[in-house]
């Protein structure tokens, strides 16, 4: 789950990063006394869950309360197009309006999950401010890491050999060892997946200062972090994935035309695959999980429904367990239940796989019955087109 | 021969009362495998499905002799259980459960570094089989056959898919593991290959890989340096959009890296036969074979 960065920002400070005065504002006005409060020059930032804002016209400096009105008219109710928005870009409902601070240096701080090892490592780079992906491709050399594990936290020492990687003067190097412990701790006591401060700043008073924030959570374990769950934003994501969710259907929404309803996420994903070998374009990524029962499969029509793209729809089940004449009932009840009028395709192995095609062939529905993944997806994709 | 479970193992399931774990244990229990128990803490003394149910791993294993459990434990509790049955001593431990978080799963992982003798497949994963002697897991026992070809993949019905061809052309398996689909997981791809590769009966082995991470390339590297037997692969997800968890909580590009088509690219390199299509697999075992 991902948050805003003046989210993010409350988190980390309540862990001792150090950040910038200021707050969040959902109007002009709010976003008007906020500067009126800081005074001086100030930075008014749309709040959107993707990066690039400040390309994309969605961070401004003001100086002074009326310029901070003027910025935050511009920005707030824009629609922000980022390279990580796509093209339909993101509506920007809220702003963090913040203090400017004189910037000496500016360093990168990062801590995730390192799949090889098995362990959280937190990287520092003096290449702060960029895109760390372009920074590990172009200047490897300028990004030192260290592991640890989560029991007994991450070493003073450990934070110290990053603080003096980062080339700071002597002056700042306890507050950075304090800032990288400070994340690292809220690294793990908040479950994160990426917790990231770019650009982490050196001032010129020699403070550290996170200049921006990122974090996501670890889905599996919201469920012991229910101060979390309420961050959650549902303006940011999309409406047919935020309905799916609350049927506990694991839906990404794609902008083909042939919807798919599968049960298992690798099965779903190769039969994404499978329709764009054949020439189609999956609308969705849709996974019914191992219990789909009619009242699951009906959930899934009709998310796969709203979606007005849908031109034809596959269902691909490999039921093993799971019955297919049960299976073949429940698609047929919902069908019918929900009058799908597009055409269906439907794959399906398992036990009883013959008395489930009969159970489709004699429902007077538009079913078309496959045999083996590749014909399912050359018969889909005929009918969409 | 098999790797890792076969008639002789002698499986605990912890978790054993709960309704899934009920159900699959009948499953299992029908397949002809040796459930000897249960672990639940504060039923032991009682019986399920005609087995003992003991309070702790310990108990279980000193009263049954048990060398592998199978953990259907809730997420909440599924990493402990994990650890409680390494420091049993048990040689396998086969986590079912999904949903751990993952600094959980961190925690157990680095516990089990201190315990050298026991190997973890998964979590989040479907199981392991050795066709007609042992399942264990939720896999549906009755699509597999005994034969030559080993199966590893992180996925649970894509690798069904995989058997269901390889059973429909008469190819039985040796052994089929579901690694799991989680970031962290106790046997990876290269770590099955080995096995596999060591195996006198598996003449081919089938590696299903999905994107996120580079275990495929890792094992891709693998497979290039050691192995001389057919390695038949598919990636999962060549149409997944980046950043975007696809199901599986390890199942993602995120920042450019862990895409398709560098596995494929990797694995192709190796010398590693890449399906084009998931309904390719079955067929192009059957020609590495020479069937």
């Amino acid at each position: 789950m991902k948050i805003h960065e003046y989210q993010a920002k409350e988190i980390l400070a309540r862990y001792g990063v150090p950040v910038p005065r200021g707050r969040m504002a959902s109007t002009v006005d709010e976003a008007e006394e906020i500067a009126r409060d800081l005074g001086g020059r100030v930075v008014v930032k749309a709040q959107i869950h993707a990066g690039g804002r400040g390309k994309g016209g969605g961070v401004k400096l003001a100086d002074g309360r009326d310029a901070a009105r003027e910025a935050a008219q511009k920005i707030l109710g824009m629609t922000l197009v980022t390279h990580q928005t796509g093209l339909e870009g993101r509506l920007v409902q809220r702003l963090l309006v913040e203090e400017t601070l004189p910037i000496v240096k500016e360093l990168y701080l990062g801590i995730v999950l390192d799949r090889g090892t098995g362990l959280p490592v937190v990287m520092a780079s003096p290449a702060g401010g960029m895109d760390i992906e372009e920074v590990a491709a172009k200047t490897p050399e300028l990004i030192f890491k260290e592991a640890f594990a989560p029991g007994t936290g991450l070493m003073g020492w450990q934070a110290r050999k990053l603080a003096f990687s980062l080339g700071l003067p002597n002056e700042a190097i306890s507050a950075a060892v304090k800032t990288i412990m400070a994340l690292a701790k809220a690294w793990v006591e908040m479950d994160c997946s990426l917790a990231e401060v770019n650009p982490l700043v050196l001032t010129a008073g020699n403070g550290i200062v996170a200049l921006d924030a990122k974090i996501s959570f670890d889905d599996n374990a919201l469920y012991r972090h229910k101060d979390v769950v309420e961050l959650r934003d549902l303006g940011e994501e999309d409406p047919l994935e935020v309905e799916a969710s609350k049927f506990g259907l694991n839906y990404i929404k794609l902008d083909g035309n042939v919807a798919c309803m599968v049960n298992g996420a690798g099965l779903a994903m190769a039969t994404m695959d499978i329709i764009k070998w054949a020439g189609g374009s999956p609308a969705n990524f849709l996974d019914v999980g191992g219990g789909a029962n009619k009242d699951q499969i009906g959930n899934a029509f009709h998310i796969l429904l709203a979606d007005p793209n849908v031109k034809a729809i596959l269902i691909n089940i490999f039921g093993g367990i799971l019955r297919c004449d049960v299976l073949a009932a429940g698609v047929v009840d919902a069908a019918r239940a929900l009058d799908v009028k597009v055409p269906i395709v439907i794959r399906m192995e398992g036990t009883n796989v013959e008395i489930g095609r009969q159970i489709l062939a004699d429902s007077g529905l538009n079913f078309t019955v496959a045999q083996g993944m590749r014909d399912a997806a050359e018969k889909v994709v005929a009918l969409a087109a | 021969m098999s790797i890792l479970v076969n008639k002789d193992t002698r499986l605990l399931v912890q978790g054993f009362t709960g309704r899934e774990a009920t159900f699959h244990s009948e499953q299992m229990i029908a397949y002809g495998g040796q459930v000897v128990g249960g672990v639940v803490p504060g039923k032991g003394g009682s019986s399920h499905l005609g087995r003992p149910v003991f309070n702790t791993v310990a108990d279980a294993v000193k009263a049954t002799g048990a060398n592998a459990s199978v953990v259907f434990v809730p997420p909440a509790f599924a990493a402990e259980a994990v650890m409680e049955a390494a420091d049993a001593g048990l040689a396998l431990v086969v986590c079912i459960t999904e949903g751990i978080p993952a600094v959980d799963m961190v925690k157990a992982w680095q516990f089990l570094q201190t315990k050298p003798a026991t190997r973890l497949i998964g979590p989040n994963c479907p199981g392991i089989i050795t066709p007609g002697e042992c399942k264990i897991g939720i896999m549906p026992g009755h699509i597999h056959k005994p034969g030559p070809v080993g199966v590893v993949s992180r996925s649970g019905t894509l690798t069904y898919e995989a058997v269901g061809q390889l059973s429909a052309l008469g190819i039985g398996q040796t052994t089929c593991i579901g690694i799991g689909g989680d970031p962290i997981i106790g046997t990876n791809h290269t770590d099955s290959i080995r096995l596999f590769n060591e195996d006198p009966k598996t003449e081919a082995i089938v590696m299903i890989g999905e994107i996120g991470g580079n275990a495929e390339e890792m094992a891709a590297a693998y497979v290039k340096e050691h192995v001389r037997k057919p390695v038949i692969g598919f990636i999962a997800g060549q149409t997944a959009p980046p950043g975007r968890r696809m199901g599986h909580a390890g199942a993602i590009i995120s920042g450019g890296s862990g895409k398709a088509s560098d596995k494929i690219k990797a694995m192709e390199e190796a010398g590693i036969i890449v399906c084009p299509t998931p309904a390719d697999m079955g067929e192009r075992v059957k020609a590495a074979l020479k069937l």
